[in-house]
């Protein structure tokens, strides 16, 4: 057994003083009819070959292309520093700080944490992390359904796919989940429909819970939040926002534009794509909704002595003490990765995020002058941070090319959102502070060679 | 014997200073954000702390210190299986061939990763004695989840939507009844026999045609293999219910168990636990689900599927319309499951067998060495943890379990879990996993004696323990009246930085 | 002892009734099983409560309970302190430790309750 310390003289000594003569015997629990013989697995591998193997796998992964692909998962450089202090073992094998006393580090970094977030979406209370951004939008509209007493809650279809699927599982049979459609045509096309939305909120009878959008949205454009909120207010619903926490550094913040409820996705604070997690799930809400708010919370305290000390806090909220009439079942959550977002923060600095979100703003904008000089342009109007979509006749077969060609430009909305006809030619593409120059020219060049745009054109 | 370093720290805001740090971006043009429309952009800069590297590296290496930690010590605690967290699982999951591959590249640039996840399915099939798995859920929770969904999926397509019960026993873990009550479902709570097994008899007197499922862990929360087990899911299936095993508790049977086989439709696994992922000081953790015949239309999507041609891809969105759907964004927590790979892959399954066997052999060794000083309520061969109370000491010396607990952490051990379950009085449930040596049991085993004799000769400095550690019994009762949950700067030197 | 112009539950509220107006708490057992209370969740005023029916929770630290009306009729008033000062409850259960003030509806009802020597016995026996 390759990590256990018992030698055969380890054994027999335990047995022995146990009065006992093989370890079956304390198996004898299991009746004999259930009982397993072995099981079935490739034989064990020494580290050498497991290392060797891991390696195989890892190098049958592409990543060497030229990668335009956002959609809720972005690439960001990630200081040294960060994955540095994370390998320490005092913080990633520690458990859930439930004896503060031998806690004090993961409990001051979590309330750290929960700090800084704070500052960015610019509300009172912040989770010590849900699961994912899908996650915390669930338990967002959740929140909203508790707390009014209503059933009914709005989600925009330029929310996330995934968040809308992952909300409708929670809400499947119990509750009632309604997508606001989005503007067909013009300026707005691609955002919430705002009259669409006031009027599904006027509908006699079915009172709303709760309106979800996200900003931005998950074709990249601005959404009119503010003016959402507003809607949603006077209807007597709360205001879910969904939100990236990179662009907040350069957008407004849910609490300047009155969302009771931030959720959304922490891993483009410096934590690795990993091909789909951990990840960080971001729940935030006004004070007013913190009895609300489901998982772990850290709060500041003394100790018996007068010293300023951290515990997790508010904890008759949770499964374990709750049971059946805890508002989530969450226990496990996602603190390492919650960790690894503060020690983020703390290394790049408030300037440091402003210029990551800037440079990805105009990264975005030197690749949409790149791809309309060869022809191709956006499909929206509207203005956009770092995201947007591009139309491109056969969009899936373009892509497959492209790919072939070393570029993945970005996501096929036509698999993203099939129940879009608009979206049908649409690849969703993004930029951000550590895609180059050189990788844009050579998407649009790609691009361009197999739309067939003159190579004048391409060399501008 | 101080367990923890010293050196408390201020926090980031009051280390901050304006003008420190940088060097880490390169400065965007002046003009990137002019087409942003000034009434979507931020107003008033996030006062976010400006610190130079030096000083995080010292912040975090020096908070780190205040962390017990399995690489620091042993770590007893029940139901947590705090096992050793092996190395070359962070070395694994780095490769940027793992790290850096984005959830929604096309099937054919992962299929290093997409093997990689579909053999372990294979492999939590075979050690479950189940048909098919998901690897979807984040936590065992969320997996909890996923089981009960899908139990309710299969009722309602066959027109049984009335079940509207999830019988659980009184020993569960909390997240039992509240992934229940998740679901829609009531909870009725059946009381544990006194042998600490499930009562049979209670059993099927609540089974009936309300009864959806029952959510049963095995080995119990108290460490007991459920010997009736048998009877019970026959009972549960007579009853048109269906049985789902929380599987918190798998480190006792790997090898020896397949719940499939025994009648079990479904189980979730804490990789966190039994595949030796680490814990993180909360999370992250995975908690996939393994599904018999019954319940496998019902996965939810995108299931790993493996063509003819030996590749590798994702189902299709909607493809398979019975499907429950998707409980969190992409396929799952991705890097967690390299970990619980290579931790399968190194074992084999004569290693996994060995795993069980050292961890039950070390469970009941320390209860042997712990019987005659603290009462063991359920006396008897236990598997990977036992139950310990401190009832008999608290009635002659007044110490409760709570102290004993507290002075530990001054012999230099963390805690086992306390008065969890709940129906133990004064208890201390003990696991050791199979990672710990002999040596390492006996100093714990004598650490807990000596407490024990400290409570009758000096109970103050039980009651009043921990003495050596950094903080002491925080203040709780005030943290929860008036909660603090945001850091508020205090004086001028820690400004917002101007745009 | 406990005080002996009020009458119990078995799940250790208490109720002090004057003309028809009830007044509404939980008792120093109750209390100190719980442990220091931190927080108090109370119906609106305006809201019925039903003899017997869970009405609020109240929370401790570690640990939280239902609470459950000793009598029916319709809540006239919450105390307003235990917003700030939960420990109200654990420093002085059956004075300024109330929780509602509830206009009694049917004064039959107390006599399904236990009178303070029968509340006594039931806490003795543990």
């Amino acid at each position: 057994m390759p990590y256990g310390p018992h030698t055969a003289d380890d054994r027999e000594r335990m047995l022995g003083a146990l009065g006992l003569t093989s370890v079956d015997q304390l198996f004898e629990d299991i009746p004999v009819a259930l009982r397993a013989s072995r099981l079935d697995l490739p034989d064990p591998e020494p580290e050498l070959e497991l290392a060797a193997r891991l390696t195989g796998l890892a190098a049958r992964n592409r990543t060497d292309l030229a990668s335009f692909l956002g959609a809720g998962v972005y690439r960001h450089w990630s200081p040294p520093a960060v994955d540095q202090l994370l390998l320490r073992g005092e913080w990633y094998t520690a458990y859930t700080p439930y004896q503060p006393e031998v806690s004090q580090g993961t409990l001051q970094s979590i309330y750290e944490y929960e700090s800084l977030l704070a500052e960015l979406v610019d509300l009172d209370v912040v989770s010590a992390s849900h699961y994912d951004g899908a996650a915390a939008t669930a338990e967002a509209a959740l929140m909203t359904c508790r707390a009014t007493r209503r059933d009914r809650v709005l989600i925009s279809r330029g929310v996330h796919p995934h968040y809308r699927e992952t909300t409708r599982t929670y809400f499947e049979g119990g509750l009632d989940l309604e997508e606001i459609p989005l503007v067909a045509d013009g300026e707005a096309a691609g955002t919430t429909d705002l009259v669409a939305l006031e009027r599904m909120l006027a509908e006699p009878g079915r009172p709303v819970a709760g309106v979800i959008a996200a900003q931005p949205d998950f074709c990249g454009l601005l959404e009119p939040m503010p003016e959402i909120g507003r809607f949603a207010h006077a209807a007597g619903a709360l205001f879910v926002a969904v939100v990236e926490p990179v662009s907040l550094a350069v957008l407004a913040p849910p609490g300047a534009y009155g969302a009771d409820i931030a959720a959304g996705e922490g891993q483009p604070l410096g934590i690795a794509p990993q091909y789909g997690g951990p990840y960080l799930g971001i729940l935030a809400s006004t004070d007013a909704l913190v009895r609300q708010i489901p998982g772990r919370l850290v709060g500041l305290t003394s100790d018996l002595d007068g010293k300023r000390a951290f515990v997790m806090t508010m904890r008759a909220r949770e499964q374990d003490i709750r049971r059946d009439k805890a508002a989530s079942n969450i226990c496990t959550n996602q603190a390492l990765l919650a960790l690894a977002a503060a020690i983020y923060l703390a290394t790049v600095g408030p300037h440091g995020l402003r210029d990551v979100a800037a440079l990805g703003a105009a990264r975005a904008a030197e690749l949409e002058a790149a791809l309309a000089a060869v022809g191709v342009d956006r499909l929206h109007r509207g203005p956009y941070l770092n995201e947007f979509v591009i139309r491109v006749p056969a969009a899936r077969a373009v892509h497959r090319r492209l790919l072939d060609a070393g570029v993945l430009a970005g996501l096929v909305l036509a698999d993203a959102e099939p129940d879009d006809p608009s979206l049908a030619e649409g690849l969703l593409v993004c930029a951000t502070e550590v895609t180059t120059s050189d990788e844009i020219a050579r998407f649009a060049r790609a691009i361009g060679a197999i739309l067939g745009a003159p190579v004048a054109q391409v060399a501008r | 014997m101080s367990v923890t370093g010293e050196r408390l720290q201020p926090t980031i805001f009051e280390l901050g200073r304006h003008g420190r740090g940088g060097g880490k971006i390169p400065h965007p043009p002046a003009d990137a954000l002019e087409r942003i429309p000034a009434d979507a952009r931020r107003a008033v800069p996030a006062a976010l702390p400006e610190m130079n590297e030096a000083d995080v590296v010292r912040h975090y290496v020096n908070l780190s210190q205040l962390n017990y930690a399995v690489d620091t010590g042993f770590y007893p605690l029940g139901s947590c299986t705090m096992k050793f967290n092996p190395k070359l699982n962070e070395w694994a999951a780095r490769l940027p061939g793992f790290a850096d591959l984005h959830p929604l590249a096309p099937d054919e640039v992962a299929q290093g990763t997409l093997q990689l996840l579909w053999e372990l399915e294979r492999a939590l099939a075979e050690i479950s004695g189940m048909r098919a798995v998901t690897l979807q859920p984040a936590a065992g929770a969320q997996g909890e989840l996923t089981g009960i969904l899908m139990i309710r999926a299969h009722h309602r397509a066959r027109g049984e939507g009335a079940r509207d019960e999830v019988l659980v026993p009184d020993s569960s873990h909390g997240t039992n009844p509240a992934t229940a009550s998740m679901a829609g479902y009531r909870t009725i709570t059946i009381p544990s026999a006194a042998d600490g097994g499930v009562d049979i008899d209670a059993f099927r007197a609540a089974l009936g045609p309300r009864t959806a499922a029952v959510m049963i862990t095995n080995p119990s929360t108290l460490g007991l293999f459920e010997a009736r087990i048998g009877e019970l899911l026959e009972a549960v299936h007579a009853a048109g219910a269906l049985a789902y095993m929380d599987g918190a508790n798998l480190n006792a049977i790997l090898g020896h168990f397949k719940p499939g086989e025994a009648g079990f439709d479904v189980m979730h696994f804490n990789v966190h636990k039994t595949f030796s992922t680490p814990h993180g000081g909360g999370g992250p953790g995975a908690g996939p689900v393994a599904v018999g015949d019954t319940l496998l239309p019902y996965l939810p999507e995108p299931r790993v599927l493996r063509a003819d041609d030996g590749s590798f891809h994702l189902e299709r969105t909607g493809e398979r319309s019975t499907s429950i759907g998707r409980l969190r964004s992409f396929v799952g927590n991705t890097g967690v499951l390299i970990r619980a790979y290579a931790y399968i892959r190194a074992h084999g399954g004569s290693g996994l067998r060995e795993v069980s066997e050292d961890a039950v052999l070390a469970a009941n060794y320390l209860k042997h060495r712990l019987a005659g000083t603290y009462d063991i309520p359920y006396d008897r061969a236990c598997m990977h943890e036992f139950v310990a109370s401190a009832a008999t000491i608290k009635k002659q010396t007044g110490v409760r379990t709570l102290d004993i607990a507290k002075r530990l952490i001054d012999y230099g051990y963390h805690p086992p879990t306390i008065y969890f379950p709940l129906i133990v009085e004064e208890g201390m449930l003990i696991e050791p996993t199979e990672t710990e040596s002999v040596e390492t049991l006996d100093a714990f085993a004598d650490a807990l004696i000596a407490i024990a004799a400290e409570a009758t000769t000096t109970p103050e400095l039980v009651s009043g323990a921990p003495h050596s550690a950094p903080v002491r019994r925080l203040d709780e009762a005030t943290a929860a009246r008036q909660p603090n949950l945001r850091w508020r700067p205090m004086s001028g030197t820690e400004t917002p930085c101007p745009d | 002892m406990v005080p002996t112009d009020l009458r119990y539950t078995n799940d250790h509220e208490w109720v002090r009734v004057v003309g028809d107006e009830a007044t509404i708490g939980v008792t120093a057992y109750a209390a100190d099983q719980l442990g220091d209370i931190v927080f108090v969740d109370l119906p609106d005023v305006g809201r019925s409560v039903e003899q017997s029916a869970a009405f609020g929770v109240v929370e401790s630290v570690k640990a939280v309970s239902d609470l459950f009306a000793p009598v029916s009729g319709e809540v006239t008033e919450t105390n307003p302190d235990l917003g700030r000062n939960p420990e109200l409850v654990n420093s002085d259960p059956y004075g300024a430790g109330w929780m509602v003030r509830v206009r009694l509806g049917d004064a039959a009802q107390l006599d399904a309750l236990l009178d303070p020597d029968a509340y006594d016995a039931l806490i003795a026996a543990g």
